[in-house]
Formats: structure tokens, sequence, C-alpha cells
């Protein structure tokens, strides 16, 4: 008995009926849809969040005032508790082996005006390592130096979103602008990084000397060399962990904190926010699955129904089957491949649903829905699982039946 | 061929042991046509379906050319229906969806015959009941005769030892029926080995040998030869 001849009366009997067939299969050609789908967004929202993170620079650390603890108001004096100083970077810069930039930036929103025109944006207050930091580079100008950040020249560099509501089409370099009704003037544009995955204009943004934005715009609170972000980039990813602890027990010293007193700081690396957020993504991806995969469970549930009711409607010809010498194996497997072939029928219609659905998403929507390569593999052997579970039963069903009793039902 | 030796049968319903066969010892040699008579309810069927490998006896032994079918586990019996027996039964049983052909093939399927030979044998066999020209009908595309006919090609599909008919004329018409019967005694001439239920005494009387059951007992053993 070969199993072809098994799978050709699976498919007659599915052929027979094939209204009843395409109803039966409805539950799984949904799951199977919302499973793809659902990964398919999930993997798309890891991507984008990968690229984001990416793009904020590589072999990045950064290091922040810790507002959790105590400590940063404590030594921090400023109203906004910020414990980090000009001097920490510059001891990183100095002490700290593989780094090859170290930028302190101070931040703030700002309303700024040029020749009629008005725009709020974030400036920060950089040194020239940003730039390098940060991985950005200029579309046109110059950045400033490091004595212009120093002595804290009023010069710009600005984001091409500020560039175009400002100027417009027109050249913005040697342009002046006020920021705060302080007047700067613009000496570089800043070559444009698009949409962050947050939604972020990563392009509406201007950089000063963080001498003079620290003093003219966001200095006025807090101490005259404190600083927000302390930016520290590794040579390669390889001595990035190192570095950071070498950053950590740096800043310890420089703060004199005791041996087993909390950090008044923090330090991240975009390693290890790449890996949580995508571990979150991960998990919330699973969970719509999961979700997605009840469907599934409620579609096997449609076809154990109606294999039952394939097994009381054809029991004469089981017993038919029997009797001309059928081993219960072959009606077993007989029902199951019919099972297994309702529910493969339903995972084929689904992928195609879901694998559609998820480009037109991609296509319709901002979102970057990414269908994986195994989604076809996948949502065919989890249909396949579904119909060899619910088809188990109706099919054991069909096999123990009494030839005798079977050949005598009406 | 076949030996029953103190055959029994014995169903419980619920408190009650009824005995369907109450120790029947009997035999039938190769090329025989003998026919079982008897009223519903004496233990014929229950013959029938032990004789056919449908069902196991509670008592006694059963041996089919010395194997002792009796005690065959279900795969054995499955074995031993496909490769043995030729069942006929009175509401034909045959599978609306398939075509005549197709309902000829079926025992061949599960005998592993490849699908050419398979195609030649049940045409050949279809041929031979006298319906070669209405190979590709469905079941409800033929009358009742014709049915019959193609059950009973079905059945001589594994080329069975032993033909096994219930009531095979019970759901045709007289003429019909008699040229089923015709069917049936050119088979036995042809050497198969015919055993025949009913309790049609016209049908009856065209077998060799009548073999009358009552209450799960043999009551008479007619080796006389068809009377008209």
């Amino acid at each position: 008995m070969r199993l072809w001849e098994l799978v050709r009366f699976a498919v007659g009997a599915i052929i027979a009926h094939p209204m009843r067939s395409v109803l039966t299969s409805l539950g799984v050609v949904i799951g199977v849809a919302a499973v793809v789908m659902m990964t398919s967004i999930g993997l798309g929202a890891s991507k984008r969040v990968t690229d984001t993170i990416a793009g904020l620079g590589s072999n990045l650390i950064i290091v922040s005032p810790n507002f959790q603890r105590g400590g940063g108001f404590v030594s921090g004096g400023g109203g906004q508790g910020l414990s980090l100083r000009d001097s920490d970077a510059e001891a990183i810069a100095k002490q700290v082996e593989d780094v090859v930039a170290v930028a302190p930036v101070v931040r703030g929103q700002a309303q700024l005006a040029a020749e009629g025109a008005n725009w709020n944006t974030r400036i920060e207050g950089v040194t020239p390592a940003y730039l390098d930091a940060r991985d950005l580079t200029l579309s046109s100008g110059r950045m400033f130096d490091e004595r212009e950040a120093r002595q804290g020249r009023k010069v710009l560099v600005v984001g091409a979103t500020v560039a175009r509501e400002l100027w417009g089409e027109v050249d913005p370099l040697g342009r002046r602008v006020r920021v705060r009704s302080v007047p700067f003037e613009v000496i570089g544009v800043l070559a444009s990084k698009g949409q962050s995955g947050f939604g972020q204009d990563q392009d509406d943004v201007v950089l000063g000397p963080i001498g003079a934005v620290r003093s003219r715009i966001t200095g006025r609170r807090t101490r005259a060399d404190a600083v927000q972000t302390i930016y520290v980039k590794a040579s390669d990813a390889d001595s990035l962990d190192r570095v950071q602890e070498d950053v950590t027990n740096l800043i310890r010293d420089q703060h004199r904190i005791k041996a087993g007193d909390d950090d008044d700081f923090a330090t991240q690396n975009m390693a290890s926010i790449l890996q949580a957020s995508q571990a979150a993504i991960g998990t919330f991806t699973v969970l719509l699955a999961a979700v997605a995969g009840v469907s599934l469970v409620v579609g096997g549930v449609g076809i154990m129904n109606i294999m039952l009711v394939a097994v009381t409607e054809r029991t004469r010809e089981i017993g038919l089957r029997m009797a001309v010498g059928a081993r219960r194996a072959d009606i077993l497997i007989q029902f199951a491949v019919e099972a297994v072939a309702l529910s493969l029928v339903g995972g084929l219609i689904g992928l195609t649903i879901g694998v559609l659905g998820a480009i037109g998403i991609a296509k319709l929507g901002s979102w970057p829905a990414a269908v994986p390569a195994w989604a076809g593999p996948l949502a065919l052997g989890f249909s396949m699982l579904v119909g060899l579970v619910f088809g188990a039963y109706p099919s054991w069903r069909a096999a123990r039946l009494d030839p005798i009793e079977a050949l005598r039902r009406e | 061929m076949i030996e029953f030796e103190d055959l029994r049968k014995v169903y419980i319903m619920g408190e009650e042991e009824v005995a369907a066969l109450a120790g029947v010892s009997l035999r039938i040699a190769r090329g025989e046509h003998v026919a079982v008579i008897g009223p519903s309810g004496s233990g014929k069927s229950s013959l029938m379906n032990i004789l056919g490998g449908l069902d196991r006896p509670t008592g006694g032994t059963y041996r089919f050319d010395g194997e002792d079918v009796g005690h065959f586990d279900d795969d054995q019996l499955a074995d031993f229906r496909r490769r043995r027996i030729g069942f006929v039964f009175q509401s034909f049983q045959l599978l609306p969806r398939l075509t005549a052909l197709q309902n000829v093939e079926l025992p061949m399927i599960y005998a592993g015959v490849p699908r050419p030979e398979r195609r030649d044998r049940a045409a050949a066999l279809l041929e031979r009941v006298g319906l070669g020209p209405r190979k590709g009908h469905r079941p409800t595309q033929l009358s009742g005769g014709q049915q019959q006919r193609v059950a009973i090609a079905r059945s001589l599909a594994n080329r069975p030892d032993l033909l096994l008919a219930d009531e095979p004329t019970g759901a045709l018409d007289t003429h019909t029926g008699q040229e089923v019967l015709a069917l049936f005694r050119e088979l036995n001439a042809e050497g198969l080995t015919l055993v025949l239920v009913t309790h049609d005494q016209g049908v009856a009387g065209q077998a060799h040998r009548r073999v009358s059951f009552l209450d799960g007992l043999i009551v008479s053993d007619d080796h006389g030869g068809a009377a008209a």
C-alpha cells in the first residue's frame, strides 16, 4: 500500500465537496495569514530599529548622568543635577586607550530666526569630535575647530531640515541667524540622515560650539562646566566592552566615588542597546504571532469537526475498504492524509494572503514589513502539524470501526 | 479447504449471553457451491462474518487451507480477506464517488498491484461480467443488476479462493436476480468455491449443497445437487 494511493483517495474526497473543503480550511487560512503578517511586521520593526541604532554611530558608548541616583544631585549642584563635567571628557580622552573620539554635549531647545523665517529646533553644544563620534558628515561648509569651540565663537552647523525651513533653496553658508536673539553665523550644513526609526527627524538640529551654547542658551541654570552626555567612540567593536569598563572606572575616580557606592552616571554601549531593543521586539513579535496562532488552533478544531462528520458519513465506505482488505493502519493514514491535505490547502492560501498582506502594508503604510524567508516552510509545516494533530482523533475513530457494524450502517 | 470444528459465537447483550453459533462443525471443499439457508437470527450471518474473516469466533476452530484463521489478529484478518475472500453484498456496497472501473480496482490498490496492471485487470473483469462498455459509469448511472455485476467483478479482483455472497439477489428483481445467479454458476463451473447466504429457497435450490441453520445449529446438510 503506497502512500501516493492514499493521497489520491484524500484528494478525491476533498474535491468531492469543494465548498465544504474551502470553508473547513478557512480557519487555517486566517491563522496562517495572520502569523505570516505578524512575523513580517515584527521583523520589519526589528530591522528599522537596528538601522536607527546603527545610524547613531558605531562602536559608541554613551555616558549620561544618572538621574535615578541621589549622587547626581549632590555633586551636580545645578538645577538639573548634571554630574558630568568637561574634565570627565578630557580625562577619558587622555587616559583611556583605544578611544578615537570623545564628545561632550549640552542640549537645548531654541527658537531660530533668520530673515523673517522662524523655526524651533534642537540645539546641541558640541566639540569637533562630535562628528566623528556620531558618524556625521557635512554636505557643505566646514565644522568649527577646537579653538572656536573652546572660545565659544558664535558659529553654527545646521541640519538639512533647518536649512530648508529657514532659507529654502538659498545657500545658508555665511548667513546670520538669531538664536534666542543672539546672532550666530552659519558655517556648515550637515549631510542628511533622514528619519530615525522612532520617527524623529535627525536633520532637525543645529550644532554650535559647546562654550557658546552653554553660555548663551542652556547654561543659565547649570554649572559652567556641566555636560549632559559624553559620547565615547571606541576604535573597534572588540574593544567596546573594555573601553566601557575603563570609562566607568575613570569617572568613578574623577567623581571620588567610594568602592561599594553607586555610580552617579550611567554608561551604555550601542551594542547592548541594540541587543536589548531587538530582544524586546523579538518578544513582541513572538507574542503577536502566538495570538495569531490561536486562530490556527481554532482552524484545527474546524478540521477535526468536519473530519468527524466525514467519518460518520463514510462509515460504510470504511467498512467496505476493510472488507476488501484494508488494514486499520491504511484507514488511519487515509483519513490523516485527508486532514493534513485540508489543512495544507488552507496553509497555502493563508501563506499567499499573508505575503501579499505584508507587501501591501509595506507599500501603503510607512511600516517596513519584511517577509522572512522561513515564513513559507514554517507556515506549511505548521499547517501540516495542525492537520495531523486535529486529524488524529477522527482518523483513529475511523480505524477503530468494526467492519461488520460499518457495513450495516445506512 | 474450510474446516469448522465446534464453532461458537457468543454475544453479550447486557446481562445475557446470546449464542449466535452454538457449536457448528462443517467442511467445505474446493470448488463447492454451497447455499447457507435459515431464518434471520439463525446464525447464518455470524457464520458468514467468521468465514469471511470479518469476525472472530468465541470458541472452536476455523481452519482455511490449514491456517488457524480463528486466531488471527486484525492485520492478519485484513490480509486474509484481501488475498483469499471475495465479498458480494445484498446492497452492492459500491463507492458512489468512483467509476465502475475504479470500484473494481479498489481491492488491488490495497494489494499493491501496480496501476497499469490494475487497470487492465479491472477492465478485463468488467468485460467478463458483461459491463465492458460501462467502465466509466458511476454506480448511480447503473441499474441494480449492473451494480451487482460491478460488485462481483470487484470481488474477483484479487483472485480469491472463496466467494462469499450475502443475499446477492435480495435487492434485485427476479429476472436480473437469475442473471446474477447464472453468472455465479459460470464462475463456480470455472472452479471458484462459492458460499451463498440466502433465505430464498429458489436461490438456494441452484446450489449443489444446501446447509440449513436454526438457532445457531446446522439442522440439515443436503448434498442433493442442483434441484430446479
